[in-house]
């Protein structure tokens, strides 16, 4: 198992990870390395085992449609590295590559 | 001094919360520099709590844990104090609530004296993976104190508070108890609720207390533990009073002593150890059966770093710089700040499992990773289940080894990760284990894990009782 730098860059692409060409090298390595190690999972037969997601056996887990409270919009917002009035400020998403 | 002991002075005015407190503060303050075991040290708050604990003790309040300082890891939300988890991303991150087991223990009125150093985001068996700083074992001070709940167990061990909350999804709780000598609880998944627990691997995550015997273990999970609807895979269930079970009587259990934790590489001076743990439950009343075999148990490290690191991934994808946390400012390039406030925000143990997660869920190899190691779950899962018909509890060593150097694994992912090897399979089955003192080698602690059936944590807290009631371990301390 050899995971190229094209790899590397695709996986980084897709977790919006920024990586430094040294981090790129370093990954390349470690990870080929892991997954290798990890390849002794192939060996194990699993035919007609079904996957666990969670250990318990609770599933669709409801609660009654009712209005409960819920945080200020002040406290929501306190930790928000940039707001405008009631709202959350980001970036251009349209118009700006 | 245990929960237990310091109940009974603040019960009989031999000690106020307030003597006992300014006692740990100072304690703090002449040790840290040492150990490095804190993030954050609540002095205002903790003199605050343990005044308001001693007028209801004056007024007649018998709950236990009333009155006594306790550490809390830093990745469990405390309202309006710092919750990090010794990552940048969250360096100023205060949050609007409480996480549902620090609003329990609240109601216990406790004094909670800081937050605990950690690996970053919990990913780590070392404490070295912290943004901020290594902590430091207290037994040896060159050596790693374990991981990620390191900050937990050290203070504990060193005195710094009485008890303290851990989270353990891969053995974070019960490794560093193994490593310091201290009493560490991984209750059954669904048992403790994880609301307000800053979410790694959601399956596998559940929070455990670290304490300096037993029966403050089931005290304190007599406080955290039961259903919260604010968790979905809580299970509703009642909890019972888990100090009831500690009689001290282990005639009839039946104990099972799987040969698949008894690895290679294990340290000598570890299997002496837990062989002659385990001897001394025969002599107390336990039928003990050697060799029993839980055959996929050497594909629970692999299975365990597909399944963790892309829950992993999942969830660490809200840390966007928008909403809160370290946020990238310099461009106004929505993709840019957001590639950036990941790059600079989290560290590379993070940032490696981050990708290695991606990986294993990626178009074209989900199937091949991810699906196998959760088929792989199922296999471990159903031998566990199986053991468990015929015996009550398993006993395993903690680690493989005693502590290890501070630095000696950091550039070796894969050898960081083998110290976890007897902890994980524990997390991908779901079910109750606890480590205890069982030895040193050379002055260095070896730890006894003890597995249960789902939600039978009573048995496995039966067993380590009666294991402190015939030994000594439990009581030795650091000199520091």
């Amino acid at each position: 198992m050899k995971l190229s730098r094209e790899e590397v860059l695709h996986i980084a692409l897709l977790a919006r990870l920024g990586l430094t060409e040294a981090e790129v090298n370093r990954f390349s390595k470690q990870l080929s390395n892991l997954l290798e190690s990890f390849e002794i999972l192939q060996q194990v037969d699993t035919t007609g085992i079904p996957p666990t997601a969670q250990s318990i056996a609770l599933q669709n887990v409801v609660r009654s449609d009712e209005a409960q409270a819920s945080l200020s919009q002040d406290q929501v917002l306190a930790n928000a590295p940039r707001k405008d009035g009631d709202f959350f400020r980001v970036r251009a998403v349209l118009g700006n590559t | 001094m245990t929960i237990h002991e310091a109940h009974q002075l603040l019960k009989t005015k031999q000690l106020s919360s307030v003597e006992l407190t300014k006692a740990h503060l100072a304690r703090i303050h002449e040790i840290e520099p040492k150990i490095s075991a804190l993030v954050t040290v609540t002095d205002e708050l903790a003199l605050k709590q343990a005044q308001e604990a001693d007028e209801l003790i004056a007024t007649g309040n018998t709950n236990p844990l009333t009155g006594i300082p306790v550490l809390i890891k830093d990745n469990m939300c405390t309202k309006g104090i710092k919750t990090t988890c010794s990552s940048k991303m969250l360096e100023n991150f205060v949050p609007p609530y409480d996480a549902t087991v620090v609003e329990r223990l609240n109601g216990h009125h406790p004094v909670i004296i800081g937050k605990a150093n950690m690996d970053e985001f919990a990913m780590g068996s070392s404490t070295e993976n912290s943004a901020f700083f290594p902590t430091h074992n207290p037994w040896d001070l060159s050596r790693v104190p374990g991981g990620s709940s390191g900050g937990s167990a050290v203070g504990v061990a060193s005195g710094e508070a009485i008890y303290a909350l851990g989270s353990d999804t891969g053995g974070s709780v019960r490794q560093p108890a193994g490593f310091c000598s201290v009493t560490g609880l991984k209750p059954t998944y669904g048992r403790v609720s994880r609301y307000g627990l800053v979410a790694f691997a959601s399956s596998l995550d559940q929070i455990g207390p670290l304490t300096q015997d037993v029966t403050d273990c089931a005290l304190v999970l007599n406080a955290i533990a039961g259903y919260d609807p604010r968790d979905s895979t809580s299970v509703p269930e009642p909890t019972p009073d888990y100090t009831q079970c500690l009689t001290g009587n282990l005639n009839g259990l039946r104990l099972g002593v799987p040969k698949e934790y008894f690895v290679e590489g294990m340290q000598t001076e570890v299997e002496t150890a837990i062989r002659a743990a385990i001897a001394k439950l025969k002599e107390l009343g336990a039928k003990i059966e050697w060799g029993v075999s839980l055959p996929s148990t050497p594909y629970a490290l692999a299975a365990y770093y597909i399944i963790a690191p892309s829950e992993a991934s999942a969830n660490l994808a809200r840390y966007d710089g928008v909403k809160y946390g370290f946020s990238y400012q310099e461009t106004d390039n929505m993709w840019e700040a957001l590639e950036k406030t990941r790059q600079y925000g989290f560290g590379p143990e993070v940032k490696r499992r981050i990708m290695l997660g991606t990986y294993a869920l990626s178009a074209g190899y989900y199937d091949a990773w991810y699906l196998k190691a959760q088929k792989v779950r199922t296999l471990i899962r159903q031998e566990f289940d199986q053991a468990f018909s015929k015996f009550d509890a398993l006993i395993t060593p903690t680690s493989p080894t005693v502590p290890f150097k501070i630095g000696e694994k950091v550039d070796d992912p894969l050898q960081m990760y083998l110290s976890d090897i007897c902890t994980l399979p524990i997390n991908i089955a779901g079910v109750p284990a606890i480590s205890i003192p069982a030895g040193f080698a050379d002055g260095l602690p070896i730890g006894m894990q003890i597995i249960g059936k789902p939600f039978a944590e009573e048995t496995i807290l039966k067993i380590a009782y009666a294991y402190q009631q015939a030994t000594e371990w439990h009581k030795r301390r650091p000199e520091i």
